[in-house]
């Protein structure tokens, strides 16, 4: 292990921490997700340290319980559109032909529909559940990684070495995840940051629009939409999660980048 | 001081930065100094790496890519040009000395005329009115060759073949009348055919405008055509410097007697057996969506334990011809027969067998192995996928066969990336070796590395040969390789095989047009052999 640059240290830090929190949401938070323990809109004190909400809840429990949700709707649904958008990329360049045409065809077809929209119908017809959300948007997100990681295997897949493990008979398999696989990482771990955070805003959007996490549950999105109001009294509650995950973007993107560094050296700095 | 370039001592260095790891400073030249009179021409040469186009561009003030000069004087008509201030060096570059690089395609602007690049500097420099030097380009053009003088600055750069597109690049840097000009490999990305011509054009153009050149390039035979006194580099330093003539014929240094003989592997041929390995009949093959074929009527064979070398310019069909042996294009006629058996034309339907035993190593070793695998991956893999070798066994073998190319265990664990040109090729070797294949097919497995190190390539393909059994097809433009280790030659033109047979029938005459036009094409160390050449030329087509 070599020496780790400042800026992916500042990032690491941040995203660990943010990553910490959610997983030991229920230990950390000083009160519980739904209990009532002040005033409406109390200022931030020794007791509340970001204050209370619209109805008297601890905010700083209610960020920690929603970043759990928030983190983990998105974690799940952009590690499912990466494996399951690359796969299909790379299968559909080194197998070709129609397979390749199909598929690329019909990943058009659903971008040709706005994301949200798409979301937001599929969503008022299914009853809206953690997995259910997670396929919806982790589906949607597909079709972006897909594009992205066909560009770049079509690159790898007409060089030689690829040519090679042709004609010594490798399968499918093998010229996918053995041959192209490690050398499109680079650019799919850059996407892999930019991702994550727009599918936190994804499903914080879902939620201030009332079609993501329901209530009594929280996330980052829902708990925007129950302060908004506060915001014409000057109360910045509704504030905090934006500052939540203009952080959490920043720092995720720091640690996207040193690992973009490291996996772009080829002489065995992994 | 009548000397045009002085250099003292120059030292130039870099400042490398890696992607892990502190940065650091290194040095590139080490304290080469060389004087150069008006109307001389020096050549610069030496492997890559040995610094000589660093040389050649400090002549300018200028290093190339965090390159800087370090120490040392360069001095131009008697000014010590690295202590001029940034414009004294715009007044300079263009005017007193001008540059004609390696690749002339990749150095024209594409959406630009050509007679507005050549004339460029001119104009900028205010040397002259622009009507006057476009007179002086089309003088230039005329001079050096280039069809319909008149007319071909209104060209784009695409619109001219690569020999045209470099004698433009060299009207380019003569047409501000500078006192030097240093070229930069300007013949090596070009046809030994093509080359003869540029090099004729470009020592014809030097000697009736009086500048003196810096040529820097690798090819000891094509520099001693043109230049007046040599310097061999090596590593950063002068290994030897004087008169032409001498260094091509008494010289002093090993190195430089390594340079000179090389191309000089000694090759029995071997007679044909009765059973060939590879037998193509009849081929004609065409890429998807062309009406024309790329190869045409292809009869050779190939005889167990030997080599066939199949010669020819690029687009001359060589490499398809490569393509369709090994299934990757199926022809629309014709078979390949090989080991006595039909090959399936189509890649997906053949057998295991059949895969393992018609093996490919190729031109550019850098993409023909996955950065991301190491030596040991990469060799063992058709170990493991052939013959089911793992663990103990597999890495026993992985590590006989790298004695086997001469590098040793040591260099199991490496990338890639961390190994020399030649290294890389010797691992392909390796790899393809490791199939026990019958056949290798080499497409143009030395053409990218430097002549000493290609050098080293052909005596390990020729003593694996010996050791295997195993047969190449080699698919090669340098007749210098070809020499060195076929047993038979088919030469190749347009797609079509033109000459075939055994090496001593095809190397001796009488020849045919193309094969006599390649064979007289290919630089020898030799004073004079340029003027020769082109003389003899002359009288055949005054004959004609």
């Amino acid at each position: 292990m070599s020496r780790i640059p400042t800026s992916a240290l500042i990032g690491l830090v941040f995203t660990s921490a943010y990553f910490l929190a959610a997983l030991f949401a229920p230990l950390i938070a000083p009160y519980e997700l739904g209990a009532i323990v002040g005033d409406v809109w109390e200022p931030m004190s020794s007791e509340h340290w970001l204050g209370t909400d619209g109805i008297g809840r601890d905010l700083l429990s209610r960020m920690i319980h929603g970043g759990r949700t928030t983190i983990f709707v998105a974690s799940a649904a952009t590690i499912l559109s990466f494996t399951l958008g690359s796969t299909l990329a790379l299968t559909a360049v080194v197998v070709g032909g129609w397979v390749d045409m199909l598929l690329s065809r019909f990943i058009d077809l659903i971008m040709s529909i706005p994301t949200l929209i798409f979301s937001l119908v599929v969503l008022s017809v299914v009853p809206v559940t953690l997995p259910v959300l997670i396929l919806v948007m982790g589906l949607l997100d597909t079709t972006r990684v897909y594009r992205l990681a066909r560009a770049v295997a079509q690159d790898v897949n007409v060089m030689d070495y690829v040519e090679a493990a042709r004609l010594r008979g490798e399968g499918t398999r093998w010229i996918v995840f053995r041959e192209i696989l490690p050398n499109t990482l680079s650019p799919l771990v850059a996407e892999l940051g930019l991702r994550f955070i727009f599918m936190v805003l994804f499903v914080s959007t879902l939620s201030f629009l009332g079609l993501g996490i329901q209530p009594p549950a929280a996330d980052w999105g829902g708990i925007v939409k129950e302060n908004k109001e506060g915001i014409v009294y000057g109360i910045p509650a509704a504030l905090v999660p934006a500052f939540a995950i203009a952080s959490l973007a920043i720092s995720v993107n720091l640690v996207a980048d040193w690992v973009l560094s490291r996996t772009t050296s080829l002489k065995g700095g992994r | 001081m009548t000397d045009l370039l002085n250099v003292r001592n120059l030292k130039i260095g870099a400042h490398v930065v890696p992607p892990q790891g502190k940065p650091f400073d290194i040095e590139i030249v080490h304290g080469v100094s060389f004087d150069l009179a008006k109307g001389r021409v020096l050549g610069l040469i030496g492997e890559s790496g040995a610094g000589k186009s660093t040389i050649g561009l400090s002549a300018l003030a200028y290093g190339r890519g965090g390159v800087e000069i370090t120490g040392g004087e360069v001095s131009i008509n008697g000014r010590d040009i690295l202590k001029g201030s940034v414009g004294d060096l715009r007044k300079l570059r263009g005017h007193e000395v001008t540059y004609v690089s390696q690749s002339a395609a990749a150095s024209f602007n594409p959406s630009k005329r050509l007679m507005d690049q050549v004339v460029e500097t001119c104009v900028r420099h205010k040397l002259c009115s622009r009507s006057e030097a476009e007179a002086r380009a089309v003088t230039l053009f005329e001079k050096l060759g280039l069809p319909d003088p008149k007319n071909i600055g209104s060209r784009y750069p695409h619109q001219v073949s690569g020999g045209q597109l470099q004698r433009v690049m060299t009207a380019m840097a003569l047409c501000p009348q500078p006192d030097l000009v240093i070229f930069d490999e300007p013949t090596t990305a070009l046809d030994v055919t093509t080359q003869i011509d540029v090099l004729a054009a470009i020592k014809d153009a030097i000697h009736d405008t009086g500048v003196a050149a810096l040529y820097i390039t690798h090819d000891l035979a094509v520099v001693a055509q043109v230049s007046d006194e040599i310097m061999v580099l090596q590593h950063g330093n002068t290994v030897e410097h004087g008169e032409t003539d001498q260094i091509i014929n008494r010289p002093k240094e090993d190195y430089t007697r390594a340079l000179v003989s090389v191309r000089s592997i000694e090759h029995e041929e071997k007679a044909p057996t009765d059973a060939p390995v590879l037998k193509i009949e009849n081929i004609c093959a065409r890429y998807p969506g062309l009406s024309a074929d790329v190869v045409k009527n292809i009869d050779v064979e190939l005889h167990a334990g030997q080599t066939l070398a199949v010669v020819g310019e690029s687009g001359s069909g060589k490499s398809t011809l490569a393509r369709v042996i090994t299934g990757l294009l199926p022809p629309h006629t014709g078979q390949v027969i090989f080991d006595g058996r039909p090959l399936s034309a189509e890649l997906a339907v053949r057998t295991k067998e059949d895969l393992r035993e018609l093996q490919m190593i190729y031109q550019m070793a850098d993409v023909a192995m996955n950065p991301r695998q190491t030596v040991a991956g990469i060799i063992g893999r058709p170990l493991e996928f052939y013959f089911g070798l793992k663990g103990a066994a597999r890495d026993k073998r992985v590590n006989e066969l790298l004695e086997e190319i001469e590098l040793g265990p040591e260099f199991r664990d490496r990338y890639p990336a961390e190994l020399s040109g030649g290294q890389k090729q010797r691992v392909c070797i390796a790899r393809a070796l490791a199939a026990k294949p019958k056949l290798i097919i080499c497409d143009e497995v030395t053409s990218a590395l430097d002549p000493l190190v290609a050098d080293g390539i052909l005596k390990l393909l020729l003593n694996l040969q010996k050791i295997e059994g195993v047969s190449f097809l080699f698919i090669t433009h340098d007749l210098a390789t070809v020499k060195a280790i076929s047993d038979s030659i088919a030469v190749m033109y347009q797609g079509e095989v033109v000459r075939y047979g055994a090496k001593s029938k095809v190397l001796a005459p009488p020849f045919d047009d193309y094969t006599d036009l390649l064979l007289s094409s290919v630089p020898e160390m030799k004073l004079g052999w340029l003027e020769d050449v082109l003389a003899h030329r002359k009288m055949e087509s005054a004959g004609n």
